[in-house]
């Protein structure tokens, strides 16, 4: 039988902060996307991506060193990461687990791809969209996102 | 505090009110000074003069004053001033706001920041329910709106005139027929909208097939940008064009509806016949507008 590589061997087990597991296989640069986490932040993470997974066949797995995310942090992750587990971590000991649920709203994540839209106007707006079971409705056009959500992320 | 800003906000309930305020008004029976003393800023940021104008010849009859900016040119807008801005100013100015704009959902955003109703004359391709209510209206002058067929022809992918009808018409249980062509059909978020709302769409190739069956037929207009080349438009536009020979053998309350300005789509030899009711539809853009200036400055 192969032997499947434990997830220690490719990212070290962090003190505190927060690991992101069971995202979407390609997803998770889209997740730190969301995150605002870039090049310039000072953050320390750790990246592996198409990771083996018993459940979902392949995986991403993100883990952010000293940062807890907010409820509402995660939530927006449900956007490119609808089965995502979010683990708090104190200690080395996980703290508390968080599932990702999909807002009723978002708001300032993505972009409307309507450019005759309001919210892509010099106005002090943010994007908003209705989270629907078909996609992602623009509050203020109702211009439909059905695909390609990351392309959108602002 | 009361907005109208999308006809999928208003309840039937709502609705059936303002339809039946502006039944009150059209054979006169309203108070002249309902809104004396009261102040509308009419807000028009892309010219649309018949609106505007019977915006405020409806304020004006339940005599209320009426402000604007005049030109956009000559405003702070020219300036650069945001949408923004000038709602939370003008706001403090009147007692109700009229908007006009041209960026999709510039209402509802407006409606955000203002400290008095708002009421949505268009935004861009976006909504307008001051028409979807008049067309409501016209429609109910001539019979009850419950369970009957409404066939839309023409350009039904971009008129977001009769989205807001179509969906509005959900509330009551109508038929819709459809008669498009190729590439402006109804766009398939409405379609399920509509599914969703329970109503029945039934689309068909040709106005003839299904003309003696319908009781409101909703024109618009096909825009020549819409096709590659002038043949194709003429072809296309002069099968979709209703003649007086289009409209022989219809029931006996049926009526041909447009929101114009009209281009080639109706034959001028229609005008005459008791089923054309587009020119009445315009005008019942007055009382259409008072009742919704009542139901919003009570
Ligand atoms: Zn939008």
């Amino acid at each position: 039988m192969k032997r499947k590589p434990e997830e220690g061997l490719l990212i070290s087990p962090i003190r505190n902060g927060t690991v992101i597991d069971h995202i979407d296989p390609g997803e998770g640069l889209s997740v730190l996307r969301i995150l605002g986490v870039t090049g310039r932040t000072t953050e320390c993470l750790s990246i592996a991506t198409n990771v083996e997974s018993r459940q979902m066949g392949k995986k991403d797995i993100v883990k952010i060193e000293n940062r807890e995310l907010k409820k509402e942090e995660v939530d927006r992750i449900s956007l490119v990461a609808p089965h995502a587990s979010i683990n708090i971590i104190r200690e080395f000991r996980v703290e508390k687990k968080i599932g990702v649920e999909i807002p009723p709203l978002i708001t300032g994540v993505i972009r409307c791809p309507n450019p005759g839209c309001i919210s892509n106007a010099n106005e002090p707006i943010q994007s908003s969209f209705h989270c629907r079971s078909k996609g992602y409705r623009c509050r203020y056009c109702e211009t439909l996102i059905t695909r390609d959500i990351a392309t959108y992320i602002i | 505090m009361d907005h109208i800003i999308s006809i999928k906000e208003v309840s039937r309930e709502e609705i059936d009110d303002i339809l039946d305020r502006a039944a009150a008004i059209d054979q006169g029976i309203f108070d002249h000074d309902a809104l004396a003393g009261k102040i509308l800023a009419v807000l028009f940021f892309e010219p649309s003069t018949r609106t505007q104008m019977s915006f405020t010849a409806a304020m004006q009859r339940l005599g209320g004053t009426v402000i604007n900016f005049g030109s956009v040119e000559a405003s702070s807008i020219a300036k650069g001033e945001t949408l923004a801005d000038t709602i939370r100013v003008v706001s403090g100015y009147a007692d109700a706001i009229v908007l006009r704009h041209p960026k999709e959902g510039a209402s509802l955003f407006a409606s955000e920041f203002s400290t008095v109703p708002v009421i949505n004359a268009g935004d861009g391709a976006g909504q307008h329910p001051s028409q979807t209510l008049l067309d409501l209206f016209t429609i109910r002058q001539s019979m009850p709106l419950e369970g009957i067929d409404v066939g839309f022809l023409g350009d039904l992918r971009y008129g977001r005139t009769t989205h807001s009808l179509a969906f509005a018409l959900s509330h009551y249980g109508v038929r819709i027929h459809t008669i498009t062509p190729q590439g402006l059909e109804l766009p398939p978020s409405l379609v399920h909208d509509l599914h969703e709302a329970g109503t029945e769409i039934v689309v068909h190739e040709h106005i003839d097939d299904i003309i003696p069956d319908l009781d409101v037929l909703y024109v618009t207009r096909i825009q020549r940008e819409r096709f590659p080349d002038p043949g194709t438009y003429a072809s296309i536009a002069s099968w979709y064009r209703i003649t007086p020979e289009v409209l022989t053998g219809v029931r006996d309350r049926f009526i041909l509806m447009h929101p114009l300005p009209r281009v080639d789509e109706i034959d001028p030899a229609v005008d005459s016949l008791p089923c054309a009711r587009y020119f009445q539809q315009a005008k019942n853009g007055v009382p259409i507008r008072m009742a919704m200036l009542q139901k919003v400055l009570p």
